[in-house]
C-alpha cells in the first residue's frame, strides 16, 4: 500500500474565516486519540466526489500535543481542478472522512538559536502548528506575514493579540513589504529561516538570503503544488501493461490509481520525491511542476514526478 | 505469559545461557544458504506469536541481567550516553514511545498511568515506580532517553532528520558490534557507515537512506544485521577492545561450540512524533554455535554461509582468523541436504542431520 497510514475521522466543525479560507476540524470517529506530531507536519485528505477521487495534502495547524483534534485550513481555489471547491461546498460536520498520519517535510531544526518564520497568504498554516510548538518550549522565534488585504488576513488577529511582540503584518493593498535584506542583516548568529507561500515568495527569499551570504542549510521552505488541470493525455505503464487515459482535472498519479496500479506517494503536492517514476520512452513535452528534481532532470526525459507534472504529445511510455 | 529472568552475567565469568524458548526464538539472520548485503527492510508491525518481531520492543529472558551489564558500562564509560542539546525533545518521543509500547505489550511486567503530564511509571521486573512530570527534565534522575534506556534493551541510536540526511546526535550504546557513539556523535548517514566495505559500491547506502528519511509515522521498519562473537559479550565497543579482541585467540576445536556466539541485531526504525527524529533500536541477540546446531536447518544453512562469504566482509565482521576453525565444526552438522526457505526454525518439517 502507498502514502502514510490511514486515519478515519469525522468532521467536528467548520468556521468560515473570511472570502476564501475555512477551517476544518477533524477527531478520531473512533472517539480515541489522535497522533502528537512535530509543527510544519501536513496531512493527506482523501476527498470522494462522485466518481473521482482526490488526495490533497493541507498543513496541521493545530497545537502538535493537542491529540484530541487537528485542524486544517483550506483555501478555495475557483480556478484548481476542484479540490478545495469540494471541501469547501460538499463537506459539512458530521461527514466521515479518511486522513493522513502526520507527515513532516517541513520540520523546524531545534539547534536554531532563533526562529524566523516568513508566511505568504495560507502558508501561515504550518506555521501556526510551530509557533504552538515552540511556545512550549520558551522557543525564540519571530514571524513576518504578508497579506493580500485586511478582510482576507487569516489568523492575524489571533496572532498579533497573543504574540504582539512577534508577530509583524504585511498588507499587500496598502504596500506593505517585508524589507527582507534589513530584516536578515538584523539576525542573530545561529537563526534559521522558515518560508511557506507562493513561488514566488519563496524564491525571492532563498536568492536574497543566498546574496546575503546565508547557508543554504539555514533557508527552509515548503510549497506545496495543487495539481493543475490539463490537456488529457495517454500513457502507456510498461509494468503493469496497461493504457490509461489521463483527463484533464485529474493528476497523473491519480489516473494511474484509478486503473488500479499502486504507485507510491506521500506528498502529492511535487516535493518529497516518493512518487518519482523512471521514463521509458516518449515523444512530445513535458510540463514538469515539481520541486524534487533539478532542471537537468527535468530536462532529460528520463524521469517524470507524476503527483504534479503532465505531459503533452504522442507517446509516453513509463517504467510503473 | 510470565518471564523467568535469568541471573547471568556477560564478562568475566560468562554465565549467560539461552533456554531452550529463547534458542527455538533466536532471530537466526539468513533467510537462504548464502549471505550478501542488501537493504533487507520490512515493516515493523508485529509478526509470529513469541517470536521477537511480535512485540514493538522485545523483552526477554535476559532483560533484567542486560540492564544490569549496562549499569556497569555506564559507572565505567559515562559517554557511551550522549545527547547534543537539541535532541532532549526526541529523548521525550522515545521515552513516551517505549512506556506506551511495554505497558501495552507487557501489561503483566509494566504499568504507565497517565493524568496529563503527572505520569507515573511502573516497571516491575527492575523494581521502578516513579511518578515525574512528561516534558519536565528536573523530575527524572537523568535526561529522559537515559532514563528510559536504562530500563530497555538493546542500543539507541536517535538520529536527527535534516538536509536530507541522518545525523547521529544522540545515543545510549552499550552493547554495539564494535562501534563508538563517542566517536560518531554529530555524525551524518554517509560518514559514520564509512567503515563498511563493499556495500558503498553496490549504492546500498544511498537507497537505504532514502528508505529511512521516509519512515513515517505510524509505519516503523526492521532488518537483521549479524556478526561473531567470541564469547557471550555484549559490550564489544572499540573503547574496550583491548579487554575483548584477545579473547578471540581463545577458540580451540574443543571450546568452540561453547564460546564462539552468532551476534544478531534486530534493528527497528521509528519516527518520533514531535521532534520528526528516527530512533534506530539495534536490539543484540547471542546464540552459541552449540545451542545453534540444535535446530538441524540452521546448522546446514550456517556451515554454508560462513564457507561462502567473500573474504572482505569475513575481515570486516572481525573472524577471518577463526574462520577455518569455525568450518572444521561446523561441517559436523552441514550432511547436504536442502534447506526451507526463510529464517524459522522449521522443527516439524525440517528432517533431523543424517548421521
Amino acid at each position: 500500500m502507498s502514502g502514510a497510514e490511514k486515519i478515519a475521522v469525522t468532521v467536528t466543525d467548520i468556521v468560515p474565516l473570511n472570502d476564501l479560507v475555512t477551517r476544518f476540524e477533524f477527531k478520531r470517529t473512533d472517539g480515541g486519540l489522535l497522533p502528537t506530531f512535530s509543527g510544519g507536519a501536513h496531512t493527506v485528505v482523501e476527498m470522494h466526489d462522485g466518481e473521482s477521487t482526490r488526495l490533497n495534502p493541507y498543513s496541521l495547524m493545530s497545537d502538535p500535543m493537542d491529540q484530541t483534534a487537528y485542524t486544517i485550513s483550506v483555501r478555495r481555489d475557483d480556478q484548481g481542478r476542484g479540490g478545495s471547491l469540494y471541501m469547501h461546498t460538499k463537506v459539512a460536520v458530521g461527514d466521515e472522512m479518511v486522513i493522513s498520519y502526520p507527515v513532516n517535510l517541513f520540520s523546524l531544526d531545534l539547534r536554531a538559536k532563533k526562529h524566523l518564520f516568513l508566511a505568504g497568504g495560507i502558508g501561515i498554516t504550518p506555521f501556526l502548528a510551530q509557533i504552538k510548538q515552540l511556545e512550549r518550549f520558551n522557543g525564540h522565534w519571530e514571524l513576518h506575514y504578508a497579506c493580500r488585504t485586511e478582510s482576507l488576513g487569516s489568523y492575524v488577529d489571533e496572532l498579533t493579540e497573543h504574540h504582539p511582540n512577534e508577530t509583524h503584518i504585511y498588507y499587500d493593498d496598502q504596500k506593505q513589504t517585508i524589507n527582507l535584506v534589513n530584516l536578515l542583516e538584523g539576525q542573530p548568529l545561529g537563526t534559521h529561516v522558515y518560508v511557506c507561500g507562493p513561488k514566488g515568495m519563496i524564491e525571492w527569499v532563498r536568492q536574497t538570503a543566498a546574496a546575503e551570504g546565508w547557508p543554504r542549510e539555514a533557508i527552509h521552505y515548503e510549497e506545496f503544488l495543487a495539481p493543475q488541470p490539463g490537456k488529457p493525455f495517454e500513457v502507456k505503464l510498461a509494468v503493469s501493461n496497461k493504457v490509461i487515459s489521463v483527463g484533464e482535472n485529474e493528476s497523473l498519479l491519480e489516473a494511474m490509481e484509478r486503473a488500479g496500479v499502486d504507485a507510491p506517494y506521500l506528498c502529492r503536492g511535487g516535493a518529497c520525491g516518493q512518487c518519482e517514476t523512471n521514463v521509458i520512452d516518449y515523444s512530445g513535452n513535458f510540463i514538469h511542476r515539481d520541486h524534487w528534481l533539478d532542471d537537468e532532470e527535468h530536462a532529460s526525459g528520463q524521469k517524470i514526478m507524476p503527483c504534479v507534472s503532465r505531459f503533452e504529445g504522442k507517446t509516453l511510455v513509463l517504467d510503473r | 505469559m510470565t518471564i523467568q529472568f535469568n541471573d547471568e552475567s556477560f564478562r568475566d565469568d560468562y554465565s549467560f545461557y539461552n533456554s531452550e524458548r529463547a534458542i527455538k526464538r533466536f532471530p537466526f539472520p539468513f533467510h537462504e544458504d548464502s549471505y550478501m548485503y542488501s537493504v533487507n527492510m520490512e515493516q515493523h508491525r508485529g509478526g509470529p506469536k513469541d517470536s521477537v518481531y511480535e512485540k514493538r520492543f522485545d523483552v526477554d529472558e535476559h532483560y533484567v541481567s542486560e540492564m544490569r551489564d549496562r549499569a556497569l558500562v555506564l559507572a565505567d564509560d559515562p559517554l557511551r550516553c550522549q545527547s547534543l542539546p537539541h535532541m532532549t525533545l526526541a529523548g521525550w518521543d522515545l521515552l513516551e514511545l517505549i512506556m506506551v509500547s511495554k505497558s501495552e505489550d507487557y501489561p503483566d511486567l509494566f504499568e504507565l498511568h497517565r493524568d496529563g503530564n503527572t505520569w507515573r511509571w511502573i516497571n516491575k521486573p527492575l523494581g521502578i515506580d516513579d511518578t515525574f512530570t512528561f516534558l519536565d527534565e528536573a523530575t527524572l534522575p537523568y535526561g529522559p532517553m537515559e532514563y528510559i534506556t536504562r530500563q530497555a534493551q538493546g542500543d539507541f541510536a536517535v538520529l536527527d532528520q535534516r538536509d536530507d540526511n541522518l545525523w547521529m546526535d544522540a545515543g545510549m550504546v552499550t552493547t554495539q558490534a564494535d562501534w563508538s557513539l563517542d566517536f560518531d556523535i554529530g555524525m551524518n548517514f554517509f560518514e559514520w557507515h564509512a567503515p563498511v566495505p563493499l556495500a558503498h559500491e553496490k549504492g546500498i547506502f544511498v537507497r537505504a537512506l532514502k528508505f529511512l528519511l521516509n519512515i513515517q509515522q505510524g509505519a516503523p521498519a526492521r532488518r537483521l544485521n549479524w556478526t561473531m562473537t567470541v564469547n557471550p559479550l555484549l559490550d564489544t565497543s572499540p573503547e574496550n577492545y583491548h579487554k575483548w579482541g584477545i579473547q578471540k585467540t581463545t577458540l580451540t576445536p574443543e571450546n568452540i561450540g561453547a564460546k564462539q556466539h552468532l551476534r544478531v541485531e534486530l534493528q527497528t526504525f521509528f519516527r518520533l512524533p514531535r521532534s520528526n527524529a528516527l530512533v534506530f533500536p539495534i536490539r543484540c541477540y547471542l546464540c552459541s554455535f552449540q545451542d545453534l546446531m540444535t535446530v538441524p536447518k540452521w546448522g546446514r544453512r550456517l556451515h554454508r554461509v560462513v564457507r561462502d562469504l567473500p573474504v572482505e566482509l569475513a575481515t570486516y565482521k572481525g573472524f577471518i582468523a577463526n574462520r577455518p576453525m569455525m568450518l572444521d565444526y561446523l561441517k559436523n552438522f552441514d550432511d547436504g541436504l536442502p534447506t526451507s526457505p526463510g529464517i524459522w526454525p522449521d522443527l516439524e518439517s525440517e528432517p533431523p542431520l543424517k548421521t
